[in-house]
């Protein structure tokens, strides 16, 4: 098991035509993901590399029955994408594009929220790897291996860092999912962390917090109440000055809200074991899980 | 493997990579949004001068409120808003506040506005409120001062209530409001219009903040914004042309500045540390690990995805130019972004910018092995390589601290 994506992925990309789309479309698909279909308006019948592109979602998944869509188009286009993907019924959607507007992204989450049957991960993220069964986004899956830690992050690089020190001391992954640095993500780590804790492959959780939003305080509060496998956290931008956008836009500590600190007190007080750096998350984790991990393809 | 096979790799500036900060308007330019949506106010007009401060009193009369205009709170206690009878009053304040330093930001404008009698002060604003995915509309009539604190003493007296964005802002949400907040009766309908107004405006402006405190009530009974706090979203400027050029740069530093010019994530920071890495969470964790060490920062920067050669020489000349660096980190793991491109980008920054500063250097990721080869070939005085995250950043704080120069 993993969560998310895996060998039954279909994908779906949105922008497979484009430049970056196609380009790491077709790294997804060397990694073994089965991309089966593309969207491009104005370009359906054409086809990029063998993989057939059409006009809408629609017609891409009455003719491939995608199940999971990709969005890699620019962010003035990026909300029209993603509903199009869950007006066609697609169940997971991964975006990618980073800079969609603020408001377009309320629209989008309160949209999907009431459909039962969709998840959105991202926007503005690396997007979702489960080693060794399927790729969706841009996370560079050499440095993974299948096994049993599930990774939940809300930045790219700094997933890359903590899992590559993991992988340096054995231990592989179950999924590692990049919720995105936007301020209305599609999914938070409450969902992801819940995912994880259904999954029988996960026996450990990392979840890569940094300031801004109250997502990190949220997951603490689900944890304490429903999370039985040991959880490790991290949160970025502690020295972080108040009231400048870090990199992400919902990277902001604002007034008294989002600061780090409250955010490790949070998870600390439920039991989260938190590492004051990334090196120290992999230490405690493999202090967790015992010695050097050979627990891969569990 | 993935990022590592193309010679034409998309770069981190394309039209997916583009990144916006919030964008705070001046509390004039903050006025002409809301006027837009037929927010009444009180006359008044910009000065950048004492003389057209005594122009525009002239024009609107007296009393005169004479009010700086800068991005940030406390100006009234900072000394930054007067009141003026007459035309000699207003050139004494102008003189004083203009240039003035209001908690580090300089008074370059000032906001002259005909004064006005005032029966109650109210409070009014809608806020893009993340954690809930929803507007929130609130309403007091405790206002015209920190509304924070409101909420702290008397947590009834601000009414709030969130907006399903589907559904809209009504008349029956601002009838909720207005008699949740115990409004004056005589004005719940008012008061109600102008919610439904900052709404609109909040809206189709795609703001992540409108704020009126005061929202006053005159003797005549009508309902008028005093001041004007407007937060537009950077990443919604395509649909709002108009709107990009009201930012203004005039408190920007000059770091931040040429960063911006070049296309770079760079946010100035109080310490002697220059900052390099890729990647919004890894940078910001590098900043913890440096100051873990004991050291201080004095940026963040980060090139983003797949930085080329070049854009990190553009990188490394921003970060230099700041007179306070005294040791540079660069700290980069290498997904789309190849360690090689980062180390023949640091090569050419070196040889071009001829650095007076140490440099420590950590690459892991794609091309490492490469990546530190080329270090090693270049052989650069003062160019630390270092394996790890932590050992990086205890290097670059010890070679702060020495004072090391090349």
């Amino acid at each position: 098991m993993s969560i998310l994506v895996d060998e039954s992925t279909r994908l779906v990309v949105a922008g497979l035509t484009g430049r970056e789309g196609s380009y790491h479309a077709m790294n997804n698909r060397r990694y073994g993901t089965n991309v089966v279909a593309g969207v491009t308006p104005g370009k359906g019948g054409q086809d990029v590399e063998g993989v057939p592109v059409f006009n809408t979602f629609r017609e891409a998944v009455a003719a491939t029955g995608a199940n999971t869509a990709m969005i890699f188009v620019p962010p003035r286009f990026a909300a029209d994408s993603i509903l199009e993907a869950e007006d066609a019924g697609i169940a997971t959607i991964v975006a990618i594009t980073e800079g969609i507007p603020a408001h377009d992204e309320l629209l989008i989450y309160n949209v999907l929220e009431r459909n039962p049957d969709v998840r959105l991960i991202g926007p503005n993220c690396p997007g979702v790897l489960s080693p060794g069964k399927a790729n969706v986004g841009i996370i560079p899956a050499a440095f993974f291996k299948p096994g049993n830690v599930g990774v939940v992050s809300r930045s790219g690089t700094l997933t890359y860092q903590i899992g590559n020190e993991l992988a340096q001391s054995g231990f592989g992954n179950s999924t590692i999912v990049g919720i995105g640095g936007d301020p209305v993500p599609g999914s938070s780590f409450v969902d992801i962390v819940a995912l994880f804790e259904d999954d029988p492959q996960t026996e450990l959780i990392v979840m890569s917090g940094e300031i801004g939003g109250s997502a990190e305080e949220e997951a603490a509060a689900y944890i304490a109440e429903h999370v039985s496998k040991p959880v490790v956290g991290y949160v970025a931008g502690l020295t972080a000055p108040p009231g400048k956008t870090m990199g992400h836009a919902g990277a902001i500590v604002s007034g008294s809200s989002g600061g780090g600190q409250a955010k490790i007190d949070a998870l600390e007080a439920v039991g989260v074991r938190v590492g004051r750096t990334p090196t120290q998350v992999a230490h405690i984790a493999v202090e967790i899980l015992g010695g050097s991990g050979v627990r891969q393809n569990a | 493997m993935i990022g590592a096979c193309r010679p034409e790799q998309p770069r981190g500036r394309g039209p997916l990579n583009y990144r916006a900060p919030p964008m705070d308007l001046l509390e004039y330019k903050g006025k002409q949004v809301l006027a837009r949506h037929g927010v009444a106010q009180l006359p008044g007009r910009e000065a950048t001068t004492v003389d057209e401060a005594v122009a525009v009193a002239e024009e609107v009369g007296y009393p005169a409120i004479i009010k700086a205009q800068v991005k940030i709170g406390g100006r009234g206690k900072a000394g930054g808003i007067k009141l003026a009878n007459t035309p000699h009053e207003v050139r004494e304040h102008a003189t004083n506040i203009l240039g003035m330093d209001i908690r580090g930001h300089t008074v370059h404008v000032l906001w002259v506005q005909r004064a006005s009698k005032i029966t109650s002060e109210y409070y009014a604003a809608v806020v893009f409120d993340r954690a809930a995915k929803a507007p929130l509309v609130m309403l007091s009539t405790k206002g015209g001062i920190d509304i924070e604190q409101v909420a702290a003493d008397h947590p009834t007296a601000l009414a709030t209530l969130h907006v399903d964005p589907l559904v809209g802002f009504h008349p029956f949400h601002a009838r909720r409001l207005a008699y949740e907040a115990g409004v004056d009766a005589d004005v719940v309908r008012l008061v109600g219009d102008m919610l439904a107004t900052l709404y609109e405006a909040f809206t189709q402006e795609e703001a992540t903040l409108v704020e009126v405190n005061p929202l006053v009530i005159t003797p005549e009974r009508e309902v008028m914004a005093l001041d004007a706090k407007v937060t537009l979203d950077d990443n919604a400027m395509f649909r709002h042309p108009d709107n990009a050029a009201l930012d203004d740069l005039i408190d920007a530093d000059e770091q931040e500045t040429m960063a911006k010019q070049r296309g770079l994530t760079y946010v100035k920071l109080d310490g002697d540390i220059g900052i390099f890495g890729n990647g919004a969470g890894l940078v910001m964790s590098t900043l913890d690990v440096v100051a873990h060490a004991g050291g201080r920062p004095a940026n963040f920067l980060d090139a983003g995805g797949g930085a080329k050669a070049e854009a990190i020489a553009a990188s490394v000349e921003v970060i230099l130019s700041n007179p306070n660096v005294k040791a540079v980190l660069f700290n980069v793991f290498g997904g789309i972004t190849r360690c090689d491109e980062v180390a023949r980008g640091i090569i050419d920054a070196y040889e071009i910018l001829k650095p007076r500063v140490p440099f420590v250097v950590r690459l892991d990721g794609t091309n490492d092995v490469e990546a530190r080869e080329l270090l090693a070939g270049a052989n650069l005085p003062h160019v630390y390589p270092e394996a790890t995250m932590d050992g990086a950043a205890e290097r670059v704080v010890a070679l702060a601290r020495e004072g090391v120069t090349a």
